[in-house]
């Protein structure tokens, strides 16, 4: 196989086309959306964790003078809108109508003529709050004695969410009842948030006239959206346009509905006007989408001389006051199954039990991959307690039990086929960028002079391109994707896809994929997405789904093209289509190459008056629905070099080689920047990002003052390498890649970190590892993160 | 009301504004330059950083009516007649932007950093855009194309390298 560096026009290192408007201030985001007439929108939102609403007064708010409407909870109960469905089957409360149930939740939304008047009109509305007991601790919310949250519920009569397991529990007993060595540990997956630094918004325009809403939007999946508005609003679909612009990230922040969208939807019904919804910082972090807060319970067993036998995992999912979580239907702790890893397991069981707590909802975000975050950190901390039990280079523990490039497609304890790997290289090429051995070396060195040295290595097996329809929906919409291609008559082409980018550059890669598989060039290929009345329905980018699902979609139309564009060709040159080869962007016939036709010349006589056969109606138009036949399953090797001052507790990333290996590269260049960013995400979940809770429910991380993103200081400058083992059920061998990094990093991070502290006793220490923790860890007096200290 | 005269990107604005405007609404709101985006509330994130009368300011930490008087360059005022500025061409050819959202004010931090020291070292550059966060890129690219602006190394049909970062 050629390398992707070879390959003058499609796959290969392209600067971005993306960028000629965004380096120059000329990017459309959504709060950059001007309307005639339009209004802005403000959300009041509440100060209490758990209260009962008492009355709620709005008659000085609608006295300002700028302000056109107050929409409280019981405006939306009359609108049959009070509540909204969510991606998990539960409901939401739009604006709180008998209950508050986390702080920031929104309780009255009011419209005005600008956004300093909408906001001083929210200090006008008086709110009586009558106080109840919170639930906080997600491990105490199933007590006889904690307070039913979901209240509003039929039949719920406790903070039960759901319980669901995985693997075969009686054989995972048998194995560890026999194993040699069994060790366990507690960690927590702290709650984060995925901070996209554009906040969520919208601009919602209801025409009165031809009836028709349209909505700017801060989503990743405006096709989806339209579909719910749809449903929950009664207005047809025909007549609801979602438009998604350019959005200044996501990162899984933007997948849901979030009741802002609603409110500026009713607001533009209510008010006649086009009105503006944005969010600020404070708003964005307390209420929407947070990420992880899984507590997990983990045990492996292994045979003395290190061969890892079997994993038993128990998780208590804190989801927050509303199920919101978004995955496939059948998934409710997404794909935390994958938990087995990159190891060759005789068994393994996990069970997961969600509940409420008084806290945002959310938990799918950040870059999880549906709960592969939780389930590589999982695993790839037991393997290094394992491997501190037996004493064992945690590098060589897992060298030895990888899966080996003969075992793929390989079916793990948990169901999943993973479609192909090749572990050992990938983990020995980290070893090598990062002179392992010397490190070591350097360590022994270090740790008789006292200093705190810890590496860390983390080697992940990813689970991306949800996915199969046939067990894979999001309320019932199967995950498969569409594409439109239309080449014009001169040969210059437009690609529809149904995935929404936010920063991973499909505007150009999507052009590339065309043009590997056409022959013209990706300057001639421009890709619309975004827009529910342009592009063919699809359900959007999360999940690094995009190239294995949208990605595929868009190859296949390109074939479909390509096959039109033979028949047109054996009609121009008088042959039969049997007789015609193809190289790239050009029929030709064979054993006489010079007689051939460009795709630009096709492209023109498809369009012409040339006859041709009974049957082909001309032009060079095709569409596509993707329904992968699996998901593709990208690994890779980690490695973490951090010094720890001893008397301070701060650490320091000093190097991070990461060695990912997503199968045939589109764009490297793409790929080494989704690295990179993900690279700091794990690097800043590990040390620095928590959203805490007090034990009144207040929320402790409601700000870029107290919630914590690396800056360019704290980053180091990554060290990446690559392995190519291509997915061979994909279309262009191509597996996701754009969340690997920050599912495979914090364990490499957390794992350095115990391992430089471990002179000192320690064994395991919970995320972030700010200064504080590492110091209490140190003095063998752990920190809990995640609450306020008490 | 508040009269203020202002000159943004060259063009100049005589304006009533409430004394409580933020320079960054001003911007976006009233004079429709929404190149300049916000990133958060409390003075941290650097997305919405502009010039000044030739200092590097957080927008949405000055007050409109502050800059009375005043000379304000925002990234659209960057480009000449259509020509990119070194630094936008080095953003694009080193992949140093993704969602593009950071990227106005991470521009105008790297243009203050080398008007300041035109030849800085790696750490500098570093230390220099603190005050700016990015969630897509990691640093290493935006790094990376303020070096090659600083080394002269950003003639067209350049291509990008490894991904090492360049040490100064």
């Amino acid at each position: 196989m050629t390398t992707t560096e070879e390959r003058p026009v499609g796959f290969g290192r392209m600067p971005r086309k993306e960028d000629a408007r965004f380096v120059r201030g000329h990017g459309t985001y959504v709060d950059d959306v001007r309307l005639p007439g339009m209004l802005h929108g403000a959300i009041l939102r509440s100060p209490l964790a758990h209260a009962r609403i008492v009355s709620v007064d709005t008659s000085a708010a609608e006295a300002h003078p700028k302000v056109k409407a107050v929409i409280t909870g019981e405006t939306l109960a009359g609108l049959g809108l009070a509540w909204m469905p969510t991606l998990s089957y539960d409901t939401q409360a739009v604006l709180a109508t008998d209950k508050v149930r986390f702080q920031g939740q929104e309780v009255a939304f009011v419209v005005a003529e600008d956004r300093y008047a909408a906001r001083d009109a929210l200090e006008l509305i008086d709110v009586e709050y009558e106080p109840l007991p919170v639930v906080v601790d997600a491990r105490r919310a199933l007590d006889p004695d904690a307070p039913v949250i979901r209240d509003d519920k039929d039949q719920q009569t406790d903070n039960h969410i759901f319980d669901w397991s995985a693997g075969d529990k009686e054989r995972t007993d048998e194995v560890f009842a026999a194993a040699g060595v069994v060790v366990e540990e507690d960690m927590l997956y702290p709650r984060v948030h995925p901070a996209p630094l554009e906040t969520c918004g919208t601009v919602a325009d209801m025409d009165a006239i031809t009836g028709k809403l349209t909505v700017w939007s801060t989503t990743q999946a405006p096709h989806a959206h339209r579909t719910i508005y749809a449903m929950v609003a009664g207005i047809p679909e025909h007549k609801i346009r979602i438009i998604s612009p350019d959005i200044g990230g996501g990162f899984g922040n933007k997948v849901g509905i979030y009741p802002g969208y609603v409110c500026a939807v009713v607001g533009s019904i209510v008010t006649g006007k086009p009105v503006k919804w944005v969010e600020d910082r404070s708003e964005n972090l307390m209420s929407t989408s947070f990420a992880r807060d899984y507590h997990m319970h983990g045990e492996i067993a292994a045979t003395k001389d290190g061969k890892i036998l079997g994993l038993r995992v128990h998780v208590i999912a804190d989801h927050g006051a509303f199920n919101a979580t978004a995955q496939p239907s059948q998934f409710p702790a997404g794909f935390f199954g994958v938990f087995t890893g990159s190891y060759d397991l005789a068994a393994a069981h996990c069970a997961v039990t969600g509940v409420y707590t008084n806290k945002a909802p959310g938990g799918v975000a950040y870059a999880c991959s549906f709960r592969v975050t939780e389930a590589v950190y999982l695993v790839e901390r037991m393997v290094d307690v394992l491997a501190d039990r037996l004493g064992t280079d945690p590098a060589e523990l897992r060298m030895r039990n990888l899966l080996r490039p003969g075992q793929f497609p390989y079916r793990t304890q948990t169901g999943w086929e993973y479609d192909s790997g090749d572990y050992p290289r990938a983990l020995r090429l980290a070893m090598d960028i990062a002179h392992y051995e010397d490190l070591r070396r350097e360590q022994t060195e270090k740790r008789r002079r006292g200093e705190l040295m810890g590496i860390g290595v983390s080697f992940f097996t990813e689970a991306v391109g949800a996915g199969p329809r046939k067990h894979m929906d999001i309320l019932g919409l199967g995950m498969a994707d569409g594409a439109e291609l239309r080449v014009h008559p001169t040969g210059k082409a437009v690609l529809r896809i149904s995935v929404q980018t936010q920063g991973q550059g499909h505007e150009t890669t999507f052009a590339q994929i065309v043009a590997e598989e056409l022959g013209i060039p990706p300057e001639d290929v421009e890709v619309v997405h975004g827009d529910t009345d342009q592009t063919p329905f699809g359900l959007g980018t999360y999940g690094s789904r995009s190239t294995p699902v949208s990605g595929a979609a868009a190859a296949l139309v390109a074939r479909k093209v390509r096959e039109r564009a033979k028949i047109v060709a054996s009609a121009m040159l008088e042959v039969n289509p049997d007789d015609l080869e193809w190289e790239k962007g050009r029929w030709y016939v064979t054993g006489d190459p010079d007689q051939g036709r460009t795709m630009a010349e096709i492209a023109l006589a498809a369009h012409s008056t040339l006859e041709l056969p009974e049957g082909v109606e001309g032009h060079l138009d095709a569409t596509c629905v993707y329904n992968p036949p699996n998901l593709t399953f990208p690994f890779g090797a980690y490695i973490c070099v951090v010094d720890v001052d001893a008397d301070t507790g701060q650490v320091k990333v000093r190097r991070f080689i990461a060695v990912d290996d997503c199968g045939n590269r589109i764009n490297p260049m793409i790929v080494e920047g989704q690295v990179h960013g993900g690279l700091a995400d794990g690097l800043g979940m590990a040390l620095m990002q928590v959203i805490a809770f007090d034990e009144d429910g207040n929320c402790l991380g409601g700000s870029f003052m107290d919630y914590l993103l690396p800056t360019s200081v704290e980053c180091p400058s990554w060290e990446l390498g690559e392995t190519v083992t291509p997915s061979p059920h994909h279309p262009v061998g191509a597996k996701g890649v754009g969340e690997s990094a920050t599912v495979g990093s914090p364990a490499a991070v957390v794992n350095a970190v115990v391992d430089a502290l471990k002179p000192l006793g320690v064994r395991h220490v919970d995320m972030p590892l700010t200064p504080a923790a590492v110091w209490r860890a140190a003095q063998g007096r752990p920190l809990r993160t995640d609450m306020a200290i008490t | 009301m508040t009269h203020i005269s202002v000159t943004v990107d060259g063009t100049a604005y005589e304006d009533e504004v409430e004394p409580r405007l933020l320079l960054v609404h001003y911007l976006r709101d009233r004079l429709g330059l929404t190149g300049t985006p916000i990133g958060c509330d409390t003075s941290n994130c650097g997305a919405c950083t502009v010039e000044l009368d030739g200092a590097s300011v957080k927008s949405c930490t000055v007050l409109a009516v502050q800059a009375d008087g005043g000379e304000v360059t925002t990234v659209q005022g960057l480009a000449r007649d259509g020509e990119w500025t070194e630094l936008q061409r080095a953003f694009h050819e080193r992949h140093a932007l993704q969602c593009g959202y950071c990227t106005p004010g991470m521009i105008m931090a790297a243009r203050d950093l080398l008007r300041e020291n035109p030849h800085p070292g790696s750490d500098e550059v570093r230390k220099a855009l603190e005050g700016n966060l990015c969630r897509c890129t990691g640093y290493q690219n935006i790094v990376r194309a303020v070096l090659a602006v600083a080394e002269g190394e950003t003639a067209a049909g350049e291509r990008t390298g490894s991904a090492q970062e360049v040490t100064a």
